[in-house]
């Protein structure tokens, strides 16, 4: 087994990680920095809880390599709210009640995070499409949905 | 018990070569316990579960330059292998000029998951239900690979020997696929039934191509893939050799879905029967043929 020196920046603190081989982005951000928002649902890239932002693009960190993100910049849920403020779709979100037992909002979060920043004014059809890769057991598509839709229709 | 759906992956060393050269000899030379990896999201999957046991992941992502994706108006389109099905549907020239390589990204699992998948990957993987391949088959891909002794050709149609299985050496590594430029007056589509309407994995999956081919007797050549109903991505020749043959119309087209449903040779799984497979080729792609052969006449 071989360990890598990896550098990341997440959430705009420059990292410096010895990771072996196999570990996944997920397992760096939740065992070896603490970053315990970004959550483990399938690890096998079909429930979504696990997005992050990588270098702006959302992945399931579960299937990404955490050696493979040396160099790269991470923002994970604990990232989206500065100085103080929460990012729009998190005051979104919490308007509309799209939350139940909270296990899927960080993956929610971060994917409608990235469809507004690639399409600021999507219609609920690409809202939907773009939340695809995110489950959500409670079934609370409805609110999430209509939580997107508040912030693409205030700007 | 584990309280993960998979568990963790399985220890491995992370290889990330200087260059092409570098990676197909060290492939080489580890043959049966190296293999090389774009987004890994197939590989991930079969290693948590037990499948797969390589040594050794080779990272071969944009290696020499292979995440390019380039469109030249003499040759036409080239696909690195490290271009993500995302970069594929927005890049501009594959809207217009190969739209129904961005449908069928379009198709695949999820955008998060898109941002890693790759469609020199999905070939590569070679499972018969893999969602671009399709596109790539009747769009005419030719694969670039690079092996021990350099570089070589593949046409996409003889690359498939059976599930997973291709005619890729050890050392072998396809960087790019390229696509010659699109007759004039071609449509496509690709119909995917899958157990919902996003991000599943197809029960049965039809790509048709049309296009107007004076050298043709029917004056149109058409081009069908279908995925998920035979150990390989299957071109059911019978079915395109009667629509060149024979005058288009809704006679042929249904003669042709027939042809296509014979061709199959599905499995029962967990997504569908043997035989529901088959009734669904017939129907899927009679509507496939409709739709190309509509907007075919429209553009003409």
């Amino acid at each position: 087994m071989s360990y890598h020196r990896i550098t990341l920046s997440v959430n705009g603190s420059v990292e410096q990680l010895d990771v072996p081989s196999q570990m996944t982005l997920l397992q760096a951000l939740r065992d070896k920095l603490a970053l315990t928002g970004t959550k483990n649902g399938c690890n096998a890239g079909e429930c979504g809880a696990c997005t992050v932002l990588l270098n702006g693009e959302p992945v399931n960190s579960c299937m990404t390599l955490a050696v493979e993100c040396d160099g790269a910049s991470v923002v994970t849920v604990e990232g989206l709210a500065g100085n103080g403020e929460l990012d729009p779709i998190q005051d979104a979100i919490i308007d509309e009640g799209g939350v139940q037992c909270g296990f899927c909002t960080p993956g929610v979060l971060i994917s409608s995070r990235a469809l507004l920043d690639r399409n600021p004014h999507p219609t609920e059809a690409e809202i939907r499409e773009a939340l695809v890769g995110n489950l959500c057991r409670c079934t609370g598509y409805v609110r999430i949905v209509e939580a997107v839709k508040q912030v693409a229709s205030s700007r | 018990m584990s309280l993960n759906a998979h568990p963790e992956l399985p220890e491995f060393d992370y290889i990330r070569p200087a260059s092409l050269m570098d990676a197909s000899r060290f492939l080489a030379q580890h043959a049966g316990e190296a293999r090389p990896m774009l987004g890994g999201t197939d590989i991930f999957v079969r290693m948590r579960d037990g499948m797969w046991h390589d040594q050794y992941l080779v990272d071969v992502k944009n290696l020499d330059g292979t995440d390019k994706l380039h469109f030249d108006p003499q040759a036409g389109l080239i696909l690195g292998a490290g271009v993500n099905m995302n970069r594929v549907m927005v890049s501009p020239e594959v809207q217009t000029r190969y739209p129904l390589l961005a449908d069928a990204c379009r198709s695949v699992a999820s955008y998060q998951l898109r941002t890693r998948a790759t469609i020199v990957g999905n070939i590569c993987n070679a499972s018969p239900a893999g969602d671009t391949i399709g596109a790539c088959l009747v769009l005419g891909g030719v694969l670039d690979v690079h092996g021990v002794n350099g570089y070589r050709e593949i046409p996409l149609a003889g690359f498939f020997l059976g599930p997973g299985k291709t005619i890729l050496q050890p050392g072998d590594i396809v960087t790019a696929i390229r696509f010659p430029l699109p007759p004039q007056g071609n449509t496509g589509v690709y119909l995917k039934l899958g157990r919902n309407t996003w991000s599943d994995l197809s029960i049965v999956g039809v790509t048709v191509y049309g296009y107007p081919d004076a050298s043709a007797a029917s004056g149109y050549r058409f081009r069908i893939a279908l995925a998920s109903v035979a150990p390989v991505p299957l071109i059911p020749r019978d079915a395109e050799a009667y629509l060149s043959q024979n005058p288009i119309g809704r006679e042929t087209i249904r003669a042709a879905a027939n042809l296509a449903a014979e061709s199959c040779s599905p499995i029962d799984d967990v997504r569908g029967s043997a035989k529901y497979r088959k009734a669904m080729v017939k129907n899927l792609t009679r509507k496939g043929l409709e739709k190309v052969w509509e907007s075919v006449n429209r553009k003409a």
